[in-house]
């Protein structure tokens, strides 16, 4: 295989990593992100140990996405790193608290503790799922890159067009927690989360209608991309498809099935990042570093891909079975603790 | 003078100190846990069980903070040593990204069930789960030793016209010159460190008279631990020594204090004193004739490495280097010595009456902890200034960030760390205060327990192996 090839088949797996943690997190995320509007403790109980037994493993996959990115794409890691900087830092604090608080709220001796860890278990949830959303954005409006390292300051990425993505990223993934839930719970805490999940799907709509239209002017080729011939060929069936799948979500939800809303959501989410997939390509780090110029030596990519190519299969096997293992509606009280 | 380099690699040191503590508890009770679980499975003894149990708890906590304080790591090297990361990245990234996928995802896959699944998948898919888990810790500690080892003793790469390296030959990098050193001497010390906390924890409650026999295990198998791994830590340390002479001479010079390379007539070695940057001598020494030579290279007059041999700028900061390391190899003589006390008590059938022994193993039981994070910062400030020994200075590692950015993530990081990890500490601690529970009633007793009999998951979802009685509950009682 060529040097170009096994790029190629890198950044298809980076991509691959971080759409894996996006639904995976995002869905933890969101369920964080929904003790605003859930009061009981009991309730709170339930939610958290829906993702107990694989929020580690959700995690896992940023991992995989930083430390991927860092062995087969170490300038695009370089450069991307320090030009986030406060967004990166801050998703991490988030992730600390929210990972922290999973153990440490039952702990608690008292009823103060708790809720001091319930805040950060919120809050954690919350910063984490902005931040990564400021990146994205800061990412897709591009940075400034010179002599190989990044020449800007350290809030250059702070934009409108960034803070629309954050909050598009929250939104989204408090949808995903909520049709999580309305999957792995039942009862009362599955009807509001039904109309949780309404609602913020709207929402979610909306805000990837104003993304989607406000990212061709951030950058002429995304423009060309997406309105110019044959580009519209590739990328008309997105929008169409995103439009289908909502209206499978509206019906999922009045006919109150458990699982189908939570798959629409994952297959919106997977639609919208192969939106962004088709600007992206073939840029790493826009506007000017593509993929094959980020890439690390030949053999630096085929030394991971030779292992990848075995144990990312092995992987979502075992993950996969940690997820049956824990299948079914968790019950109110029924603590994994 | 403090600037932007300075307090990256403070915030570098700072995060990587806090990290690494977490990760050598887990690697170690992992493996301990892993043995408690084949143990009972072997004898049916509940102690066994009982034991597990109470481990496991403390385990969750410790390994959540592991995997928290340790992402950070992950984009440390992005966010402050950008060009670390864009010059050594091809060589070091892809043995990081082997760690994640032989070893998180082991780690993260299979915790959840060794966590909270023994009444969904029955007693041999379990103990599978924790030595899967074991592995996956074991495997991550093999991986990141083996980067950290390539830093310090670099091979099997070149340097291209743009200054950026690249791989030539990947086995020479994993198994580079001190990985094989470097590896055993930090699994040991985590052995260590788990089997003093869990004797220490064992001696608090035996002086507190809860001599109970899952309390009276612990305190025997973690002192037969101490007695063991300890004389082979120092055989190994002496080993890694060795190593470093051959591959790192300036390190071993700073650990030593000594300023010029001893003659023919041997170098004594120097027990305490105080190197001077500035007059490159060591003040106030107290030394014994020939010992240094004896240690570095087993014969009476061998020669020994001094800081002069290079320039002023390319030396380490010998006093750091020279005071860590006197830290760590005193501490590594006491914990020898209670080894052996403890072999004595045994030999003497006092070993759970004896009070004195229970109060010295448990002020010693944080005395494996300090003792890594010194030997840490001997190998660690003793490879200055470069990142990667003798190829890339530490000065042309770091970020293009300004002094604020990282000034201000650095107070951000001491405060949140104090306050989630003290906490986290503290929670841990204080379950260590209670001592562990015979034949208790499901994983945690101090929770509000489900309602009896009903299984966690859907109708009709009945574990397997273990005859649909499950082993937490059932099995532990009767």
């Amino acid at each position: 295989m060529s040097a170009e090839t096994i790029a190629t088949i890198w950044a298809g797996l980076i991509a691959f990593a971080v759409l894996a943690y996006v639904v995976l997190d995002g869905f933890d995320l969101g369920v964080g992100i929904l003790f605003a509007a859930e009061r009981g403790p009991q309730d709170r109980d339930t939610m958290v140990n829906s993702v107990a037994p694989v929020w580690d493993g959700n995690e896992t996959w940023l991992v995989l996405g930083g430390g991927g990115l860092f062995g087969v794409f170490p300038l695009a890691y370089a450069v991307i790193m320090p030009a986030l900087y406060p967004a990166i830092l801050g998703m991490l604090f988030g992730l600390i608290f929210r990972g922290v608080a999973f153990e440490l709220r039952f702990r608690a001796h008292s009823e103060r503790g708790r809720r001091l860890w319930d805040v950060a278990f919120f809050g954690g949830s919350l910063v984490a799922a902005l931040c990564q959303g400021l990146t994205l954005g800061g990412l897709l409006q591009g940075i400034r890159v010179v002599d190989r390292q990044y020449a800007g300051g350290w809030f250059d990425w702070l934009t409108p067009f960034t803070v629309l993505c954050g909050i598009a990223v929250v939104v989204g993934y408090t949808w995903l927690g909520a049709c999580w839930l309305i999957w792995r719970t039942d009862g009362a805490l599955q009807r509001r989360a039904r109309r949780q999940a309404t609602v913020l799907g709207w929402a979610m709509l909306g805000l990837i209608v104003a993304v989607s239209l406000w990212t061709p002017f951030l950058n002429p080729m995304f423009m060309t991309r997406w309105f110019g011939w044959p580009g519209i060929l590739l990328t008309s069936p997105v929008p169409i498809l995103v439009a289908l799948v909502a209206g499978g979500f509206a019906l999922s939800i009045r006919r109150k099935h458990h699982l189908t809303p939570f798959l629409c959501a994952l297959a919106i989410f997977t639609l919208c990042f192969a939106g962004l997939g088709i600007s992206f390509y073939p840029l790493m780090v826009p506007p000017d570093i593509t993929i094959w110029q980020a890439a690390a030596p030949r053999a630096s990519q085929m030394f991971v891909l030779v292992g990848a190519a075995v144990l990312i299969p092995l992987i979502l096997c075992y993950s996969g079975f940690s997820y049956w293992v824990f299948r079914g509606k968790v019950q109110p009280g029924a603590h994994y603790h | 003078m403090i600037d932007a380099f300075h307090l990256a690699r403070i915030q570098f040191g700072f995060t990587v100190a806090f990290h690494i503590t977490f990760p050598a508890f887990s690697i170690g009770l992992a493996s301990y846990l892993m043995v408690l679980e084949g143990l009972w499975l072997r004898t049916g003894r509940t102690v066994y069980l009982d034991l597990f149990r109470y481990w496991i708890k403390i385990f969750s906590i410790g390994f959540a903070m592991g995997v928290v304080s340790g992402l950070v790591m992950s984009y440390q090297f992005g966010t402050n040593w950008s060009q670390f990361s864009d010059k050594a990245g091809p060589v070091v990234g892809p043995v990081m990204a082997y760690e994640v996928l032989t070893a998180f995802f082991l780690e993260a896959g299979f915790l959840g069930v060794m966590l909270f699944g023994m009444e969904r998948v029955g007693r041999k898919l379990h103990f599978f789960a924790t030595c899967m888990v074991a592995a996956g810790t074991f495997m991550s500690a093999f991986w990141i030793l083996s980067v950290n080892s390539w830093m310090q003793t670099p091979a099997g790469f070149g340097i291209g016209a743009d200054g950026r390296m690249f791989p030539t030959d990947y086995w020479q990098i994993v198994f580079n010159p001190s990985v094989f050193v470097r590896v055993p001497h930090m699994v040991l010390a985590s052995y260590l460190i788990v089997a003093f906390i869990v004797a220490g924890v064992a001696a608090w409650h035996l002086l507190r008279g809860r001599g109970t026999p899952a309390v009276r295990t612990m305190f025997s198998m973690a002192m037969w631990m101490a007695a063991i791994v300890t004389p082979l830590q120092i055989g190994m340390g002496d080993l890694h020594g060795l190593n470093t002479l051959e591959h790192q001479p300036m390190k071993v010079a700073a650990m030593e204090g000594n300023w010029d390379r001893s003659g023919t007539e041997g170098a004594p070695l120097i027990l305490f004193g105080l190197p001077n940057m500035k007059t490159e001598r060591t003040d106030y020494r107290i030394e014994i004739p020939h010992l240094s030579s004896l240690i570095l290279t087993h014969s009476w007059n061998g020669q020994v490495p001094g800081l002069k041999e290079v320039p002023a700028a390319d030396r380490p900061f010998a006093p750091a280097v020279f005071w860590t390391f006197r830290v760590m190899v005193g501490l590594g003589f006491l914990m020898f010595a209670v080894g052996l006390l403890s072999l004595v008590a045994r030999w003497r059938q006092t070993l759970f009456s004896s009070r004195w022994l229970h109060r010295l193993v448990l002020v010693m039981s944080p005395a494996p902890i300090v003792a890594m994070l010194c030997g840490w910062m001997t190998t660690e400030i003793g490879r200055q200034p470069y990142t990667v020994y003798g190829v890339l200075r530490t000065a042309d590692s770091v970020s293009p960030i300004a002094l604020p950015g990282i000034a201000t993530s650095l107070v951000v990081f001491v405060v949140v760390y104090f306050i989630v990890f003290g906490a986290g500490t503290l929670v841990m601690l204080r379950m260590m205060a209670k001592p562990p529970v015979a034949g208790q009633e499901g994983l945690d007793p101090g929770l509000p327990i489900r309602s009896a009999g009903i299984h966690p998951g859907l109708a009709g979802d009945v574990p397997q192996g273990s005859g649909g009685v499950s082993p937490l509950r059932g099995g532990a009682t009767s």
